[in-house]
């Protein structure tokens, strides 16, 4: 409990520099006129209808420190404190085009989560499994068939993969749609591809990870103990290698937890799903930003949650790890 | 891949094609769909500007008048109106002018419209009432909002009859502080105390979402007759205004549903009229999610509007006078379909599951080739598939311009001004339509586009000093004619006498991806055609916005859209009064000349006829000569629709088109299926491959187990 505590203390300064890092940047590229003659449009737009704008959405204070101001407001009074504080408490607030982020996100993160969970499972599953056979058949014709694959997958663009899968799948072979999504059962055939896809495009590096992870242990006394000892390949397998595999296995798994939620940016873009990573990407193109500090905000969160997450599992994996000693 | 693609596709595939993105059965009925790319930011009709965004309103909303569906040119028609208003002028003492008095004396242009009863909004809870008439929705707690979430859920709903105040209460909203309408500044100038109310308001500093009842407040621009009539009072003799009573922008706004919107609560489910609109057009927004879909539905309350019975000659004949007289609308629902990418979207029209698309870049070569004549025409597969291809010129102009400030390019001199000539005549612009634009656009002789009023075609219509009309067309100037003005210019051959180098031009752009880098290219080899080396200077779209506002840009690449088609709307663009760096206004290469000036003046102000275009035809060849832009192109918009889509004129200025589209639902469903039959032996090779795959492994491994340890 006192590691979590002071694990949770410390996200505090990392979530506020964050919070600096993404204002500075966003306003080095951005002044607030021009984000006013974006959402204003370039026509007939006035000095007065840019100032309007500004005022309404409290971008005609000073950024960082008020020089005007009295007291405390020399902070208070900035665009920086008015925008960040209340991320703090998970409000996000509007966004500069007048919608709620929150009600946004949580509309959003279902579509995201739809492929990552799939993808993370299904690819956990077959990336252990042909990890664990190439490992064992190591040198064999499979082994470097497999491998070969791998290195060729790794090797070839996410975007090949979908742009071969939807033109394979979708338009020779007619199998499933192109793009689309729905709500409920329906998604399901509009989920098929997008994840096959991106199993595919992700699984020559996890392959190649874990049988290099496998192998380590395949070569330890222990496993040549347990297959002294006699016992079962199935019970070797799982009992020994996979278990003692299992702490390199949960950083990877754990670390790509805050990108389930965060959503895939071209995945999503080219299956026309509804997620959260469209959803950053619009925000950014359209200059908006309460929706890219909220969502920055969102992922340093996550990220801090994932790596807590990581050292919590090391300690539920291995009884050896201490949380206090860490 | 077996097992999952087996589980997805079973619950449904027996009867429908597997890549089906919507059910074919239950969707059969009349609905048409679509696509958009891009989540529209503005759904309430003072704030809403963009093309993506009139797609929706086009359809919500009914201004008082809009653009005849067939007439060419494009003609104005009254929608709500009984008829298009005519101004009244008056003097500073309120006595009737003649419609030619001079600009000067006329202080007052009154607009009276007259519009029809019996028009009713759409369904909505905003107009719900109970027993006593009071309303039922008005005054909801955070509970009761947070318990309805969305307007589907409120069990009642109501409408009610359009009437003038609410087009009066829609003028108003225009200076709404919070809105921030796009069009303030410009109507600021011309409404009768618009300004002057945007002030009050913004003086107000009201809380955003506090309800600003604008009943309360005076506008002595905008003013009810008597239930059906309101007048529109402008400062000035504007000619031209007559026009943005077809947009929405003077679409009506009935204030219940600003009060209800206004709501606490309301904002935090994103209930606003910005994003849930409401009006009385054939069709209201049912469904609002820019993340995947938004669906149109047949408003039940929708008046009596018929199909045109006139139009072009040609109409009759290409079936677009089949259903004249009917009632609209003729579908029942518009699925819009998010698609952001062109590629699926193409895929998917191909497949017969979307009703008409553009010609995406990837998909040009196999939809369209170009007969002996240089005309575009299907190729024999899209044929083959009764696909009917829709080509239009755009009222629009995409051009280079010269910063008219700049030492250099820029000003009066006659050294500046060949050198622009030279430029003009160098830069290949049918070259860079046939390489970057697969052909679609029509190479601009000034600033005026095909069907705008002023556009002549012909020997008479060429830009003299960049064309010439030979063989019955018009051909550009060799380029030798280039580089003898080059020469006069003071630049033999692109040399710059002062430096004894190659003249060292700077083209100013926005990086937009790397496609651009061929047209950055293209550009270097045009002026070097005349040995001067041009620079590209790119940058954010930010940056490139503040050089141009602050004149530091010297030759750019600019377009403009028509918001009405009148050449006033092109001709401004070099007016001086514009200048983009002492006004902030539309003339982006500060071009100013008084002679240009005093015509632009006066024509503006001229009805369509033999005067006025006298008179343009003086503009044009004022701007010809003095060559500010690089004329360009104007864009031509290619579409495909399917066979089962009617009334599919292309009618590039009218945002409410769908009303008068039809579709042969029957026709779709079987060519769907006919075309997308899913090839399943590509399962069965895929199972056969990882069976095979998986014998090595097992044989590898029975030999592992069987073999001895020594």
């Amino acid at each position: 409990m006192t590691y979590l505590i002071r694990r949770i203390l410390y996200a505090v300064p990392i979530l506020l520099g964050v919070n600096v890092i993404t204002f500075v940047l966003f306003f080095v590229v951005n002044s607030p006129d021009n984000m006013a003659r974006m959402h204003l449009g370039q026509r007939y737009v006035t000095e007065q209808a840019i100032e309007n704008w500004k005022h309404v959405h409290g971008y005609d204070l000073p950024r960082l420190w008020n020089p005007e101001a009295a007291g405390t407001g020399h902070v208070t009074r900035t665009i920086f404190y008015q925008n960040s504080v209340r991320l703090f408490m998970l409000d996000f607030g509007r966004s500069d085009g007048g919608r709620d982020i929150g009600f946004d996100i949580r509309q959003r993160m279902v579509p995201s989560l739809s492929i990552a969970v799939p993808v993370l499972i299904i690819e956990l599953f077959l990336s252990v499994a042909f990890g664990l056979a190439v490992a064992l058949l190591r040198g064999s014709y499979l082994d470097r068939w497999i491998t070969l694959l791998c290195v060729a997958g790794m090797s070839i663009s996410s975007l090949f993969f979908i742009i071969a899968g939807q033109y394979l799948v979708a338009r020779v072979w007619r199998l499933a749609p192109i793009s689309g999504y729905a709500g409920g059962l329906e998604s399901v055939k509009f989920l098929v591809l997008p994840v096959f896809v991106q199993v595919i495009s992700g699984l020559g590096a996890n392959v190649r990870w874990n049988r290099t992870v496998f192998l380590e242990e395949v070569s330890r006394d222990y496993v040549r103990t347990a297959w002294a000892k006699g016992l079962t390949e199935s019970g070797v397998l799982s009992r020994h290698i996979l278990r003692n595999a299992l702490l390199p296995l949960l950083t990877t798994i754990v670390v790509t937890l805050p990108g389930l939620f965060l959503g895939s940016l071209i995945t999503e873009s080219f299956f026309a799903i509804p997620g959260l990573g469209s959803y950053t990407i619009d925000a950014i193109q359209s200059q908006d930003f309460a929706i890219v500090r909220a969502m920055v905000f969102l992922g340093s969160l996550l990220y801090i949650v994932g790596l807590m997450l990581t050292d919590i599992s090391y300690a539920w994996a291995d009884p050896r790890v201490r949380l206090a000693e860490t | 891949m077996l097992i999952v693609l087996s589980a997805g596709q079973a619950y449904g595939a027996l009867t429908e094609p597997w890549n089906a993105p919507y059910p074919l059965g239950a969707r059969g009925s009349s609905v048409l769909f679509s696509t958009f790319q891009e989540r529209p930011k503005h759904l309430d009709p003072a704030s809403s500007y963009s093309e993506n965004e009139a797609l929706f309103t086009g359809q919500v909303y009914e201004p008082p008048l809009q653009y005849h569906f067939l007439k060419r040119p494009y003609t104005l028609a009254p929608l709500t109106a009984e008829a298009v208003p005519s101004p009244v002028y008056l003097d500073a003492q309120g006595r009737m002018l003649p419609a030619d008095a001079p600009d000067q004396d006329i202080k007052r242009a009154v607009y009276r419209l007259k519009i029809r009863p019996g028009i009713r909004f759409a369904p909505h809870p905003a107009f719900a009432r109970d027993a006593a008439g009071r309303a039922r929705y008005h005054t909801l707690t955070r509970a009761e909002i947070d318990h309805f979430g969305a307007l589907e859920n409120f069990p009642y709903t109501g409408t009610r009859e359009l009437t003038a105040a609410d087009y009066v209460y829609e003028i108003a909203r225009l200076a709404h502080p919070h809105l921030h309408s796009p069009i303030l500044g410009v109507m600021g100038r011309y409404i009768l105390g618009l300004d002057v109310l945007a002030k009050r308001l913004r003086s107000e500093d009201f809380a955003e979402d506090a309800y600003l009842d604008l009943r309360q407040f005076e506008l002595p621009g905008a003013r009810v007759i008597d239930r059906y009539t309101f007048e529109i009072t402008l400062a000035e003799k504007y000619p031209q205004f007559v026009f943005w009573l077809a947009m929405s922008f003077f679409a009506p706004v009935p204030w219940e549903a600003d009060a209800f919107y206004a709501q606490p609560g309301m904002a935090a489910h994103n209930l606003s009229l910005d994003w849930h609109p409401v009006g009385t057009g054939p069709y209201r927004l049912r469904e609002n999610n820019p993340n995947r879909r938004m669906v149109l539905v047949r408003n039940p309350d929708f008046h009596d509007e018929r199909y045109p019975s006139e139009g072009e000659a040609s109409d009759a004949a290409r079936g677009f006078l089949k259903r004249a007289g009917a009632r609209l609308p003729f579908i029942d629902e518009v699925d819009f379909m998010l698609e952001r990418e062109e590629i699926p979207e193409w895929n998917k029209f191909l497949q017969g599951y979307y009703d008409s698309s553009g010609v995406a870049p990837d998909g040009f070569d196999q939809a369209i080739r170009f007969n002996v004549d240089g005309q575009p025409e299907l190729t024999p597969v899209m044929a083959a598939r009764h696909i009917v291809l829709n080509v239009a010129t755009q009222p629009s102009i995409s051009y280079l311009g010269f910063n008219m400030l700049d030492s250099v390019v820029g000003g009066e001199s006659a050294r500046a001004r060949l050198l622009r000539q030279a430029i003009a005549v160098a830069v290949d612009i049918e070259e860079m339509i046939s390489i970057f634009g697969n052909g679609r656009g029509v190479p601009a002789q000034g600033p005026l586009p095909p069907g705008i009023f002023g556009h002549r075609e012909g020997a008479a219509g060429i830009n003299p000093v960049v064309y010439e009309w030979k063989d019955g067309r018009a051909q550009r100037r060799p380029l030798t004619q280039a580089q003898a003005l080059l020469r006069e210019a003071g630049y033999p051959a692109g040399v710059d006498p002062t430096t004894g180098h190659p003249l060292v031009l700077y083209f100013d752009a926005t990086t937009t991806g790397p496609d651009m880098k061929s047209l950055f290219n293209w550009y270097r080899k045009q002026f070097a055609k005349l040995g001067i080396e041009l620079v590209i200077r790119t940058t954010d779209y930010n940056r490139f916005q503040d050089k141009m506002k602050k004149g530091q840009a010297q030759i750019f690449s600019w377009g403009w859209n028509a918001d009405y088609p009148d050449p006033e709307n092109f001709l401004f663009l070099l007016y001086g009064p514009h200048s983009k760096v002492s006004t902030d206004g539309e003339n982006a290469t500060n071009y100013a000349n008084p002679a240009f000036d005093a015509l632009f003046r006066q024509m503006r102000s001229l009805p369509d006829g033999a005067v006025r275009q006298a008179v343009i035809d003086r503009l044009l060849t004022l701007v010809r000569y003095d060559c500010p832009w690089i004329w360009g192109f104007h864009p031509q918009a290619y579409s495909l629709q399917h066979a089962w889509v009617g009334n599919a004129k292309p009618n590039t200025m009218a945002r409410n088109g769908l009303k008068y589209r039809s579709i042969d639902p029957t026709l779709r469903v079987a060519q769907q299926r006919e075309w997308n039959q899913p090839v399943t032996r590509v399962l069965l090779w895929a199972g056969g491959f990882a069976v095979a795959g998986l014998i090595p492994a097992l044989v590898g491994q029975y030999r592992r187990r069987r073999a001895t340890a020594l």
